[in-house]
């Protein structure tokens, strides 16, 4: 099987190259070489699709001759996270890359076949050049990197899947963030094939915005899935720590997110045209960035898996794609020119700039903070980091203006709007915004907070501005049409899915930033020392520390210690939590210290919690084991000295040294439920946390409607209106 | 595979067999956007953002516009 | 005004409105970061600000106290020690004699430290790799 997988690797480098060659042949007019090349990169994905069911498969049966599985994955590991341990390693997510690189290449091939006859063979040699690219990262930059990698002789046992990665959320996080990534791939290899071509009207816009759209959607699921894991499953409370990796996500979403609106402007009113190539150049660049800090360890994060071999290849693409784009821009400069100018500065196609330079601003600044480590330590020598409180400062105001700009943007019209429509238009969500402002200083603590004050307003302003825009929507549909409020409401959405879907997600970002801005305003956290049977106050809450947990699975792999808590609010019982803390046995434990190494190697929080719409109430847990230091210290004195005795490799002997480590360990979860030690509390009342899922939830169902395809409705309005101007056209 | 890939390649050389004239794909693709602009200010109308009189001489400017795409359109394709 | 005029007018100020805000970017960005020092420097110098202090923790000095821990750290050598009040989540591999890293500012001769900003360099099971890359540290959330 590893065979058959390295031959597919080889065959798919071979066909992504000769894509290249071929696409480059029918770029010089020869249609034949153009289609010649369509047909290498649907080989591409076929030959790809088999090499990611050979590595799932190997994964199923736990084949450890596969370097990859016996790394990442173990015969005891569940079988859904057998299947997505593929891409916890360098080689599978270079694969994946790869492949969904491959599937959306042949979409946009196939979607476009008989049209853009110019722009498509160039677009192909891009995609395929960066597809031969990753191929050849697989194939050439070592063992890591190389999904068919083989280990001789197989080991019995693998090490198993990494336990943070144990959860349902970071399962489905890094294919969804890689696809984010992959997708913008397509309109950038357009955009470049537009420019070498000449053909920068909006033609290349109008076929790949959809894939754009599936970009920055992937992206939105990936994003908000890590602030999801990272917020039941690290033990420090949170959903967003301006960790680099994190911020590298959030990158390329913010300005696809500034060229999913530009892009607007360039197809109606043809202007924005170097700023919306440059976008593209820029989300692009940023998404192989995103690859890139993932996976070279050159910034410490909890993501970056240590130093790799394909960190300088691919930083040497960032620099190829980026110096290209921009001499090409350059070059092209004359046909970029816009075809009008701004009519006024009260129009939308002026509020997008706005926004635009809002979100690349924001984009930039975070830029900025996460390489900063690298900037000082060129400049001053010394590594010196912003932390969090530099982001949160910068990107606070820029968040603020976008929520104002959520509303805005869909409120003005394109190109004029006199001031006596635009009062008309903001009225009630002004008066809405007040009542909510004068609501919240007279009767909550968000008085005291100036920022948070402001973004609800903001937000207030934008939801009711959004809901009118619906309203308007339904209440001119009826009088048209008649029907019920439903029904006209799912009317005029399924007739403008683009424009209906956009103010969704609107609605969504703006619901997703309250729950934010509310809950980092209004967090109450508190680090609690507590013995069983002892209560601290919380907020409204008081916590008691009832008696501790304790298990061990089967072959001692996991230990788990953990505590009940008894929650109650104004003295009523309201509900009782079980965190708990999972220690894990490690295969690059250090041999000298084998049960130290299990109690400080990789541990997980699990998260006892209850969600509410107005707050969640969430605790950690972390035993105090120092009480059980002497223990330790002395039982692994005597494996050690057991183990010089037997050394050599006496599969018994070593047997017993394992068994001997598995009762030391039970041993202490043991003594630890008899007799248990004050253990550490986190406590966090977190409000509006989950109007963040929520707000997330309605920005993918926008997202969705944008995209679903519209055939029927689109054709129908094309041709009432194609009636109506040939009857004008008749009088003309 | 390699048959599979090279079967575009054996076909005879033949001239622009039901493409599209990237001019086409041009104008086209600014008759859509006229058309959506048309629709939006239409919707904009209904909602309040223009006046009957803004709407009126948008309205009117904007099909100006789309016929004189389309009578490119006609010309274009007649030429081919 | 002629068009051209207005229009090179306005692309100026754009780019010096960009420009100062980069400057402001690179400024806040400097004065908000934090420098890594060891105990020694922080005794010999009047230390106002931020830091990151790294270095040895005490033998037998950590205590706790109701609202977190206090503990000495000293210089990799050994030659100097300064007294840290710490709040928040303490790392597993948290222990006396381990190098750590922790930041804050100095109040009346003690290192006042931010929450959570506690984080221990690699211990004993990674240290050929801490050997091979000091930058190399374990952060443990």
């Amino acid at each position: 099987m590893i065979v058959l997988g390295s031959a597919c690797l080889i065959l798919a480098l071979v066909a992504a190259l000769y894509a290249v060659v071929a696409a480059l042949a029918g770029a010089r007019g020869d249609r034949r070489w153009a289609d010649s090349s369509r047909r290498a990169v649907y080989a591409l994905a076929g030959l790809l699709t088999l090499a990611v069911v050979i590595v799932e498969a190997a994964f199923l049966r736990s084949d450890f001759s596969f370097r990859l599985v016996a790394d990442h994955s173990s015969t005891t590991t569940p079988t859904g996270y057998k299947l997505t341990a593929m891409w916890s390693s360098q080689g599978g997510s270079l694969l994946l890359w790869a492949w969904v690189l491959s599937l959306a290449s042949s979409a946009v091939l196939f979607a476009t076949r008989g049209r853009h006859r110019e722009i498509v063979p160039w677009a192909t040699a891009v995609m395929m050049g960066v597809g031969a690219f990753f191929c050849g990262l697989m194939l050439f930059a070592g063992p890591e990197a190389d999904p068919f990698a083989r280990l001789d002789p197989a080991p019995a046992e693998g090490a198993g899947l990494m336990p943070l990665l144990r959860h349902p959320a970071m399962a489905m996080h890094p294919p969804m963030l890689y696809s984010g990534y992959v997708f913008f791939t397509i309109p950038f290899a357009f955009a470049i094939g537009a420019l070498i071509t000449r053909r920068l009207d909006a033609s290349w816009i109008r076929s790949t915005r959809r894939f754009a759209l599936i970009a920055w959607t992937f992206l939105t699921i990936g994003i908000v899935l890590g602030a999801r894991w990272s917020y039941s499953e690290l033990g420090w409370g949170g959903y967003w720590a301006w960790d680099p990796v994190e911020n590298a996500s959030l990158m390329p979403w913010l300005v696809g997110t500034a060229f999913l609106h530009s892009i607007m402007v360039q197809e109606r009113r043809g202007m924005l045209k170097v700023w919306n190539v440059s976008l593209i150049v820029a989300a692009f660049s940023l998404a192989l960035l995103g690859t890139f800090l993932v996976r070279s360890g050159i910034l410490d994060s909890i993501h970056a898996f240590g130093a790799s071999t394909v960190g300088p290849p691919i930083l040497v693409l960032i620099g190829c794609v980026v110096l290209g784009s921009v001499v090409l821009i350059v070059s092209r400069l004359d046909d970029l020119r816009p075809e009008r100018r701004l009519d006024s500065a009260f129009s939308r196609e002026a509020i997008f700039l706005v926004n635009n330079l809002l979100l690349v601003g924001l984009g930039a600044v975070i830029f900025w903070g996460t390489f900063f480590p690298l900037v000082s330590e060129a400049i001053t020598g010394t590594r010196s980091s912003v932390g969090p409180p530099f982001f949160n400062r910068l990107a606070t105001p820029l968040a603020i203006a976008a929520v104002l700009f959520t509303g805005i943007g869909p409120l003005i019209a394109w190109r004029q709007m006199s001031w006596r429509s635009a009062w008309a238009i903001v009225r009630w969500p002004l008066a809405v915004a007040a009542v909510v402002t004068v609501a919240l200083i007279a009767f909550t603590d968000a008085r005291g907070e100036p920022f948070a004050l402001t973004l609800f307003a903001f937000a207030a302003f934008a939801l009711s501005a959004l809901v009118q825009e619906f309203a308007k929507g339904v209440a001119a549909r009826r009088a048209l049409a008649g029907g019920s409020v439903p029904g006209a409401l799912a009317a005029i959405v399924s007739r403008n899915r683009r424009r209906y879907g956009g103010y969704l997600v609107h609605v969504g970002i703006a619901v997703l930033l309250i729950g934010v801005a509310g809950s980092t305003s209004f967090q109450t956290s508190r680090d609690l020392f507590l013995s069983p049977g002892e209560s601290a106050t919380v907020g409204d809450y008081e916590v008691t520390y009832v008696e501790p947990t304790q298990s061990v699975s089967g072959s001692e792999e996991r230990l788990t210690l953990g505590a009940v808590l008894d929650v109650r609010r104004d003295g009523e019982h309201f509900t009782t939590l079980r965190p708990t803390r999972n220690y894990y046995s490690s295969r690059n434990a250090d041999p000298a210290s084998p049960v130290r190494g299990f109690f400080e190697g990789e541990a997980t929080s699990e998260v006892g919690r209850t969600d509410g719409l107005g707050e969640d109430f969430w605790t950690a847990v972390q035993p105090d084991l120092t009480r059980f230091d002497p223990v330790i210290e002395r039982v692994d004195e005597r494996l050690a000295a057991i183990g010089e005795r037997v050394e050599g490799g006496d599969p018994a002997a070593q047997a017993q040294v394992a068994a001997l480590q598995g009762a030391a360990i039970r041993g202490v979860a043991n003594r630890y439920a008899d007799d248990p030690p004050p253990a550490n509390f986190r406590v966090n009342v977190n409000p509006l946390v989950t109007w963040i899922w929520i707000g997330w939830m309605i920005a993918l169902i926008g997202a969705l409607i944008a995209l679903w395809p519209s055939a029927g409705a689109r054709g129908r309005v094309r041709e009432m209106y194609a009636a109506r101007l040939a009857r004008e056209l008749s009088r003309a | 595979m390699a048959v599979f890939v090279t079967v575009p390649l054996r076909r005879p050389a033949r001239s622009d067999e039901g493409a599209e004239n990237p001019r086409v794909a041009e104008l086209e693709a600014r008759k859509e956007a006229k058309y959506r602009e048309i629709r939006d200010a239409e919707m904009d109308r209904e909602a309040g953002k223009l006046t009957d009189e803004e709407w009126t001489r948008v309205d009117r400017e904007l099909r100006r516009e789309a016929i004189a795409l389309l009578k490119q359109l006609d010309r274009v394709r007649g030429g081919e | 005004m002629d068009p051209d005029r207005k229009r090179k007018i306005r692309l100026g100020v754009a780019l010096g409105t960009a420009v100062l805000l980069a400057a402001a970017l690179v400024y806040t960005s400097f004065s908000a970061s934090t420098e890594a020092k060891q105990p020694s420097d922080l005794l010999s110098a009047s230390a106002d600000g931020t830091y990151d202090l790294t270095g040895k923790v005490v033998a037998d000095s950590v205590r706790r106290t109701d609202d977190g821990l206090r503990f000495e750290i000293e210089d990799r050598d050994g030659s100097a020690s300064l007294p840290v009040a710490y709040t928040g989540a303490v790392p597993d591999p948290f222990r006396e004699g381990r190098e750590v890293i922790v930041t804050g500012e100095m109040q009346d001769g003690t290192f006042v430290a931010e929450r959570d900003s506690l984080v221990t360099k690699c211990p004993s099971k990674f240290s050929d790799e801490a050997e091979q890359d000091p930058e190399h540290v374990i952060i443990d959330e």
